[in-house]
């Protein structure tokens, strides 16, 4: 059967909790509300109030909390309402949580699920993809599914973990798009990309809601003799880059799509390390698809232009294939 | 609610362990001096009573979150004297096995959660491992320590505001030394008592003199029986004066003299000393009994930290994640 990315979220947290007593949930409104996209309604019911916590508005006080508690042996997962607002966490996450294995040598098992992304018309506090921000910290796990099967999958991996996971679930993608789920307890591995479209002319290294923008540009350069080879990261640290490897090595042609802003953004360090480690298997500079160097902005107009999609996917694909 | 007077053998522990954190600190001084102290020092000279006074009103199995100011309580909860100086000088021996410095060191299994940089970082964390206490319906507490300074951060109210909100075991205990770096009190808050930031969160806030070591045990200990009944946290101050710099590059030649001399003669160890003489439970023979063993026990140390290897260049990597 297929279900939403969204159900895909909810089954990955109700089968966690229910398989392991240390698992439980810490939040803003993830109780009685059900949380302000509705992944934990009717959790309440099921496990609990201290399994299910509703905090004060407090993103460092209970991001803070869930690191002690994963000190303490259990398996919380923190539900930041927005990822935007993960900034008020920063210094937990940063300081505390990340550099705890490598100092002390215990672990800290925990997971921040982070839902991030625009496309929403949501203004530029409430669309933002951080994920880069956490992507120079050493000791984070940072994750961002595009697909039902790999949401469950990765958030059951996240959960079970023993270091701290950033889990970024995209919004859009919430009711958007359904997919196959394996209907066993099926885990994805993290640290594992894979490749979701098989091509020969240029490897689109991509993830969240742009692999369904990079999968529409494919289909529509099919019929120009243009075939896109999309990766579909999955995880961002630590990248695989032995799939990347390979699939450079095939195409000799590398795009990098992402939501984030180009400048600073992951696909910076992925071109970078293409280019110190498969220079030679290159036939084209490396090209990067990502939004320009501002906030997200509001109007939908605005955000259109700010976002890539399979348009201009499909344009730099044109222009790289012919490079 | 009473609380257990300690008896004449528990009377002369917390005097050892008073001795020993200014006898331990007193040769990091020396050793620091001598250039063998790799980076900065910071000492709980004339504090030692907060540290040692609030530990000893815990029980075994009660976790500490310290400052840099709290030797004295890692001490009383199992830190030895050796793996203190073998991590100030970065030895692969070192609780942190060289990766962090000074004071910048803990063991859960131990019930101590290792001290950060980042004032109030631990306070959240702290409130997270009494959540745990919580649900796994353990009657234990967690002792968290901050000073005035850390008052002022954000992750102090959280932490307060989440433990009281959702009734944990903690017991928040401050180190009102006068000074965060150079800045007085006057420049870190406009009320003249942090106990008073309790009444803020609902939680009672008590001030004591924290030269007192059996005003602060007490104290300690009364809150911690609360906490322990599942009445929630309390914040307990300690009136006291840091003595020397925020670290020893600093001569902090913005303290007036005075106040320094007139602390001076409230020196929390020379007061119980002197108190247990009263009472004829110290005498000049137990007393140069308990520096001797002390003096050896220091000695001890620096051998063990001088001799002990530095890490291993080869495990620069490791650890980063937990496996």
């Amino acid at each position: 059967m297929e279900i939403t990315y969204l159900e895909a979220i909810r089954q990955a947290l109700w089968e966690e909790m229910d398989r392991d007593e240390r698992v439980f949930m810490l939040g803003e409104d993830i109780g009685v509300y059900g949380g302000a996209f509705k992944v934990t309604k009717g959790f309440l019911d099921k496990f609990g109030p201290e399994r299910v916590m509703d905090t004060p508005l407090s993103e460092s006080g209970f991001v803070g909390a869930a690191i002690g508690g994963a000190l303490m042996g259990m398996r919380p997962v923190v539900e930041m309402q927005f990822s935007d607002f993960i900034a008020c966490a920063f210094d937990q996450i940063v300081n505390m949580a990340a550099k705890h294995h490598y100092r002390t040598g215990e672990p800290v098992p925990m997971v921040i699920r982070a839902p991030y992304g625009g496309g929403i018309h949501a203004g530029p506090f409430h669309s933002q993809c951080p994920e880069a921000w956490f992507f120079h910290v050493a000791g984070l796990k940072l994750v961002a599914p595009s697909t039902p099967a790999d949401a469950k999958g990765l958030l059951k991996a996240a959960i079970r973990d023993p270091n701290p996971v950033i889990y970024f679930e995209h919004k859009y993608l919430y009711r958007h798009i359904k997919g196959e789920v394996p209907a066993e307890d099926t885990i994805v591995p993290i640290g594992q990309a894979e490749v979701k479209r098989p091509g020969s002319t240029i490897s689109v290294i991509t993830y969240g809601a742009m692999l369904q923008h990079s999968l529409a540009a494919a289909e529509r350069l099919l019929t120009e003799g243009i075939d896109l080879e999309v990766v579909d990261l999955r995880t961002l640290q630590p990248l695989d880059m032995a799939t990347i490897a390979s699939s450079v090595k095939k195409t000799g042609r590398v795009m990098v799509v992402h939501e984030a802003p180009k400048t600073g953004g992951i696909g910076g360090e992925i071109a970078a390390r293409i280019a110190e480690e498969l220079f030679q298997y290159l036939d084209a500079p490396i090209v990067r698809v990502a939004p320009p160097h501002t906030p997200v902005p509001f109007s939908p107009v605005l955000e259109e232009a700010y976002l890539p999609n399979s348009d201009t996917i499909a344009g730099k694909a044109r222009a790289l294939a012919g490079f | 609610m009473g609380v257990q007077q300690p008896t004449p053998t528990e009377l002369l522990n917390i005097y050892y362990y008073l001795k020993l954190t200014r006898g331990l600190e007193q040769r990091v001084i020396t050793l620091y001096r001598q250039g063998k102290i790799v980076g900065g020092v910071y000492l709980g000279t004339g504090e030692e009573a907060i540290a040692v006074g609030s530990a000893s009103a815990l029980e075994p199995s009660d976790v500490i979150a310290p400052t840099h100011r709290d030797l004295g309580a890692n001490l009383m909860k199992g830190i030895t004297p050796k793996e203190y100086m073998a991590q100030y000088l970065a030895k692969q021996t070192g609780l942190t096995r060289g990766r962090d410095g000074n004071v910048h060191f803990g063991d859960i299994t131990r019930g101590i959660i290792g001290f950060i940089s980042p004032m109030a970082d631990l306070l959240p964390v702290a409130a997270g491992v009494a959540l745990t206490f919580k649900i796994r319906r353990e009657r234990r507490v967690v002792a968290a320590f901050f000073g005035d300074g850390a008052s002022s951060r954000g992750d102090f109210h959280e932490a307060l505001n989440l433990a009281a909100v959702l009734k944990l075991p903690v017991v928040f205990i401050c180190h009102n030394n006068q000074y965060a770096y150079s800045t007085p009190l006057s420049r870190q808050m406009a009320i003249e008592h942090v106990a008073d930031r309790a009444k803020a969160y609902g939680m009672p806030g008590i001030s004591v003199d924290g030269n007192d070591v059996l005003a602060v045990r007490n104290a300690v200990a009364l809150a911690a029986a609360r906490a322990r009944m599942g009445e929630g946290p309390s914040l307990v101050e300690g009136k006291t004066m840091r003595m020397r710099g925020h670290a020893e590059h600093d001569d902090a030649s913005y303290v007036p003299p005075a106040l320094l001399e007139e602390w001076r003669a409230r020196d929390p160890i020379d007061r119980f000393a002197a108190c247990l003489r009263d009472q004829t439970l110290l005498d000049d023979v137990t007393a140069k009994a308990i520096d001797d063993r002390i003096a050896k026990e220091i000695e001890e140390a620096v051998l063990f930290a001088e001799s002990s290897p530095l890490p291993d260049t080869k495990d620069l990597l490791d650890g980063v994640y937990a496996a």
